[in-house]
């Protein structure tokens, strides 16, 4: 079965703080887990993208929920 | 040592001398991984871009750039809290305005040696010049920020090396000392010339430094406020909110910030329920955050001065919502403050 997803709530907080919530959050996952970024500062659209990009994680996703902003990573294998 | 490839953490705010001094580590075949520290008053792509005015420009966070275009992990730290006793009792003094920097560059490598020690990396870098800053980057200071730091010679400048004592990387052989720099001095003709050989363009280029304690207007808000306050503290909230709006002090005991367009309203926003707040309601205008305390009188005042800054600044009456911390909103009947009564002291920054 698939373990459902960890979610990282970072609504209200402005970058970089979003991107180091993520960062703490995989620090303690498995490989090929998966994250979900709950956010509302649109800056996350680019900084944590970038920020999967140079650790070697995946973003699958980016959806608007509402104001809210939801980035589905997946941890590095 | 074993013959396993050196390791060194680098120190990346983002603009172009950091980068410069990973890249030339990198260079010699040594491992680099880059730690970036957020404080608060870091200038961000981000929280310009919260003004409509800036939205045109690129929203990205300069260090992951640096990162993405050097192919180099980077680590964000938050650093807010232990930041906070930098900028309140630094024992180096202050520079040109509020900005620490002497002693903000040791805490910053302190923390890159415990992160150092805590990860197996044998030794840290930054991209600092002799001479390119007025105070913390002076021959006679790059021994203090070492020590202080506790990384002693296992801080390594590479842009500058050459003009100082080997250090541990250099003697061990992990880097050749022969490939480091010696640059001294504010000219940034070396920087620009290394950049063009490695290919590196779109760098930032912040002007003044790299966050907002160098800002004049910035440093006396901070200063005002804990003039207000009594007590020089702050909380993020605070500083994240000198960056927005006007400021303005009528009374000692309280100020008002004004939005100056859609950007900051939307915001500021966000932060109405922390504080009175007030807003046009008869016309289009801003919002406005009360921080202190206001009584009746007070209250009054500020509906006044925020309708001067309103759609209806020169008619008869503005009506204003006011709505007091936790409270129910209610509307103040006011005549405009005219621009003429509104002394200039009451602007702070
Ligand atoms: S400009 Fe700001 S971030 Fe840079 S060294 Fe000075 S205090 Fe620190």
């Amino acid at each position: 079965m698939l373990a459902e997803p960890v979610i990282v709530d970072a609504r209200g907080l402005l970058c970089p703080m979003p991107v180091i919530r993520v960062q703490d959050a995989i620090a303690g996952m498995s490989p090929g887990a998966e994250v979900h970024l709950l956010a509302t500062d649109p800056g996350v659209q680019a900084d944590v993208p970038a920020w999967c990009r140079v650790h070697g994680h995946r973003v699958e996703a980016v959806l608007e929920e509402g104001d809210t902003l939801r980035v589905c990573i997946r941890v590095r294998d | 040592m074993s013959q396993r490839q050196p390791r060194a953490v680098a120190l990346i705010s983002g603009g172009l001398d950091s980068m410069l001094a990973a890249r030339a580590i990198l260079d010699q075949g040594v491992h680099v991984e880059g730690l970036n520290f957020y404080t608060g008053f870091c200038v961000e792509g981000h929280t310009h871009a919260v003004r409509d005015k800036d939205r045109a420009r690129p929203k990205r966070n300069n260090a992951l750039w640096v990162a993405e275009q050097l192919g180099i992990k980077l680590h964000i730290i938050d650093t807010v809290e232990e930041y906070k006793d930098v900028v309140i009792n630094p024992r180096h003094g202050y520079g040109q305005f509020m900005n620490p920097c002497l002693d903000c560059k040791g805490f910053m490598v302190g923390k890159a040696r415990q992160w150092m020690d805590a990860n197996d990396f044998d030794f840290i870098i930054t991209g600092e010049v002799i001479g390119q800053r007025p105070k913390s980057q002076l021959k006679r200071t790059m021994p203090v920020i070492a020590q202080e730091s506790g990384a002693n010679d296992r801080l390594l400048r590479p842009l500058c090396a050459r003009l100082l004592e080997p250090t541990l990387p250099e003697r061990e052989g992990w880097v050749d000392r022969e490939r480091l720099f010696d640059w001294s001095g504010r000219s940034r003709k070396p920087q620009m010339e290394l950049a063009e050989r490695f290919g590196l363009d779109d760098y930032a280029q912040p002007a003044g430094g790299c966050c907002f304690l160098t800002d004049p207007s910035y440093s006396r808000k901070l200063q005002d406020l804990w003039k207000a306050r009594g007590e020089r503290r702050y909380e993020l909230d605070d500083i994240m909110l000198l960056k927005m709006g006007r400021h303005l002090r009528p009374r000692p005991h309280f100020k008002l910030i004004v939005s100056r367009e859609d950007g900051e309203n939307r915001f500021m926003h966000g932060y109405r329920r922390q504080f009175t707040h007030l807003v046009p309601t008869s016309h289009g205008g801003p919002l406005a955050l009360l921080d202190g305390d206001a009584g009746a009188e007070d209250l009054e005042l500020a509906a006044r001065l925020v309708a001067r800054f309103s759609q209806g600044r020169d008619a008869e009456r503005v009506r204003v919502a006011v709505t007091e911390k936790g409270g129910e909103p209610r509307e103040l009947d006011v005549a405009p403050m005219a621009a003429d009564d509104v002394p200039q002291e009451w602007y702070v920054g």
